[in-house]
């Protein structure tokens, strides 16, 4: 898994774990969200989820998408012993560092707690496979306007790639006309 | 397209296919002379990219480890991804965005010009603009680059309309959209820009120049060129001589082979060009191939970069339309009373929302970072390029225990930043910030350097054998049938974007060459 060897310190993660995984939808609505998950118990998945949003934090987006981070969490954990026991471990040693559990604590408490960890290879681990399962989703595109891909519309030549109003044209010399 | 055997030493084995190996290919079999192209990477074409910037990044760039080590940021950020280039046919120039400016007059004497600046190993290149001019108007010609050859300029998207009106109210001058191997109107085959946005992941429309759509079909139909993707270089085998003799490589099945050679031409990229001049040593040439000056794997140079991104109140969408949309020349010349030696262009970048998140601070989270990211749209940025200074502890140099999958030791590239570096990329954001401040940013950002697509230097140009790898064409010092065909020949690194002068070199040494078949010298 040479992808992997690079993931180190969380600085590049890789495409292919958020492309695979789409586990979460499969989940009954009577059952709570964290039983589809195979690698962590509910205690760990609430966990992970509050992390997962202290991380990249973003009240415009709803638990559905940090829940999905989670799965891929999880998919990295069942697919990779070493991963599973570094989030077994880093979950409990989170859990440790307070008088209450890292799940029950207040926003202000949690992000303190993250930061107390940030440079260990469990922080990292979870902010590399977020940091791509998070931005790397449609569905989470669509909440930030960003379109994707351009080419099934022709590309912006006709979409305004130059529609932008609040700034004077420059010059024809400077930035010719299409054409 | 050609096969041809691999006894045949009559052929020119070229490794790598981008901007130098990929034109070298095509002028040597213009000229009639037989040529085999290895290139490690898959052949993709227009039709398999993919305007999606990880699934991308996965299909095209070079994701073989390596290791880092030095003060660079890069070593912190990217521990073992200290460059972002290609493995594909056509190599980086399938990423590349596009900029193609001539070198300065001064840049080519940069020890005469600079004088000694401690800890730099500067020379000037044996070679001057005079004798790149000719071939500078070919490359440009070649490669259909805007505002040459009566070719109009692109036209600007937001971000350019953004960076435009700051630095025109920050008194720049020298501001518009650029030069750039983009297609402004159909040519050569190839269509005009559809403004896509997805520069980097390989250009969907085909008016980007890559030797994969031009180069390398043109010198397909000469029927003397034999491709061989999926085909990586190990080791350049030389005789006792002084002369190589042929290529060791793996093919796509791991199975080695040899082919045999009358001229052999590196052209891999400034890390894997003297990783494999290095992991050529035999007995006779211990301290790897044409490497009697030492200078091998040595001043390795990537650009002193940093991006400048700002936050407005209203929308940019950077992200619509070329990568490099415009650039402002105005410090790009000689004024040693900024306070550093060499000039720095500012170029318009853009990054989608997946690699905004990923680069924009590497490593950083949290509710002030998540804000950034959440002002996507509100977003314009620029990229500073400029020259960084040749450094002998600044090297490629092989890994002393981690081995690739074909056993070799992998490439460890070396990089501390130079006081001058340091004093000019803090001067470059200070410079962009001032831009975007003029038009009523929010907040401005400086966003420390990416992985290198700008690898220059590991095997450079001198005039004496002493100082450097090759000679003013490329030639090696040691062995006169082995040439360097990429960015690696690089003197010193200018502060222009490389690829125009790499295709250049190109050019002439391929003159070069085949007038020296011509007279049986090689």
């Amino acid at each position: 898994m040479k992808r992997r060897e690079f993931l180190q310190k969380g600085a590049i993660a890789v495409a292919g774990v958020a492309i695979a995984t789409s586990g979460a939808a499969a989940v009954s609505y009577a059952a709570p969200w964290t039983a589809g998950l195979k690698a962590f118990s509910e205690h760990e998945g609430e966990t992970l989820l509050k992390m997962a949003r202290e991380i990249f934090p973003h009240d415009r987006l709803a638990d559905s998408y940090y829940i999905k981070v989670v799965h891929d969490l999880d998919q990295e954990a069942q697919t990779t012993p070493a991963s599973a026991q570094l989030m077994h471990d880093g979950i409990t040693q989170l859990d440790a560092g307070g008088a209450r559990k890292f799940a029950a604590r207040s926003s202000a408490e949690q992000v303190a707690g993250l930061k107390r960890i940030e440079t260990t290879p469990f922080f990292q681990k979870v902010r590399g496979i977020e940091l791509v399962s998070l931005y790397n989703n449609p569905a989470v595109w669509k909440r930030f306007g960003y379109p994707g891909a351009s080419y099934p519309f022709g590309g912006y030549l006709h979409h305004g790639f130059n529609d932008l109003k609040w700034l004077p044209d420059p010059p024809a010399s400077a930035s010719p006309k299409a054409s | 397209m050609a096969r041809f055997d691999p006894g045949d030493d009559s052929v020119v084995v070229i490794i790598g296919s981008g901007a130098g190996g990929g034109t070298l290919a095509n002028e040597l079999t213009q000229k009639g002379l037989k040529v085999v192209l290895l290139e490690a990477g898959q052949r993709q074409s227009s039709a398999t990219f993919h305007n999606d910037e990880w699934f991308a990044f996965n299909q095209l760039a070079w994701l073989d480890k390596r290791t880092t080590s030095g003060s660079w940021r890069v070593a912190k950020d990217f521990p073992n991804l200290p460059a972002w280039i290609c493995k594909t046919v056509g190599g980086t120039t399938v990423h590349w965005a596009g900029a193609s400016l001539r070198l300065q007059e001064h840049e080519f004497k940069a020890k005469t010009t600079y004088s000694n600046i401690t800890g730099a190993n500067l020379l000037d290149w044996p070679i001057g603009l005079a004798d790149l001019a000719p071939y500078y108007a070919k490359a440009e010609d070649k490669m259909g680059v805007t505002r040459t050859n009566d070719i109009p300029g692109l036209p600007g998207n937001n971000n350019f309309k953004v960076m435009y009106n700051g630095a025109t109210r920050v008194g720049y001058k020298t501001v518009h959209t650029g030069r750039m191997a983009i297609n402004s109107r159909p040519r050569d085959d190839r269509s005009s820009c559809w403004q896509l946005g997805f520069c980097f992941q390989g250009c969907k429309s085909g008016a980007k120049w890559s030797t994969l759509y031009t180069e390398i079909p043109k010198a397909e139909a000469t029927g003397k060129l034999d491709l061989r993707p999926q085909s990586q270089a190990l080791q350049i085998l030389a005789d006792k001589n002084g002369k190589a003799t042929g290529v060791l490589y793996a093919d796509a099945n791991g199975q080695h082979n040899v082919q045999k050679a009358r001229i052999v031409c590196v052209a891999c990229n400034s890390i894997e060009s003297p990783r494999l001049l290095l992991n050529s040593a035999t007995s006779t040439y211990s301290s790897g191939l044409a490497n009697s000056s030492g200078q091998v794997g040595k001043n390795y140079m990537r650009h002193t970069t940093g991006s400048v991104f700002a936050i407005f109140k209203k929308p940019v969408h950077m992200y619509r339309g070329t990568v490099m949309a415009g650039i402002i020349q105005d410090e790009s010349g000689l004024d040693t009373s900024r306070g550093f030696a060499g000039g720095f262009e500012m170029e318009t970048i853009s990054l989608g929302l997946p690699f905004t998140a990923a680069f924009l601070n590497p490593g950083a989270w949290g509710r002030d970072y998540a804000g950034m990211l959440d002002q996507h749209n509100n977003m314009a940025g620029m990229w500073i390029v400029g020259e960084d200074m040749p450094q002998e502890r600044n090297a490629v140099t092989l890994n002393p225990t981690e081995k690739d999958q074909f056993g070799l030791p992998i490439p460890n590239v070396h990089y501390d930043d130079h006081p001058n570096d340091l004093a000019m990329r803090a001067y470059g954001y200070k410079r962009g910030a001032a831009v975007y401040d003029a038009v009523g940013a929010i907040r401005t950002i400086e966003t420390p350097p990416y992985p290198s697509t700008h690898n220059l230097g590991t095997c450079r140009m001198s005039e004496s054998p002493r100082d450097g790898v090759c000679n003013k064409w490329g030639q090696s010092h040691d062995l006169k049938n082995l040439f360097i065909s990429d960015g690696s020949q690089f003197t010193t690194s200018a502060g222009e974007n490389p690829t125009l002068t790499i295709v250049t070199l190109a050019i002439r040494q391929a003159d070069y060459i085949a007038g020296e078949c011509a007279k049986k010298n090689l």
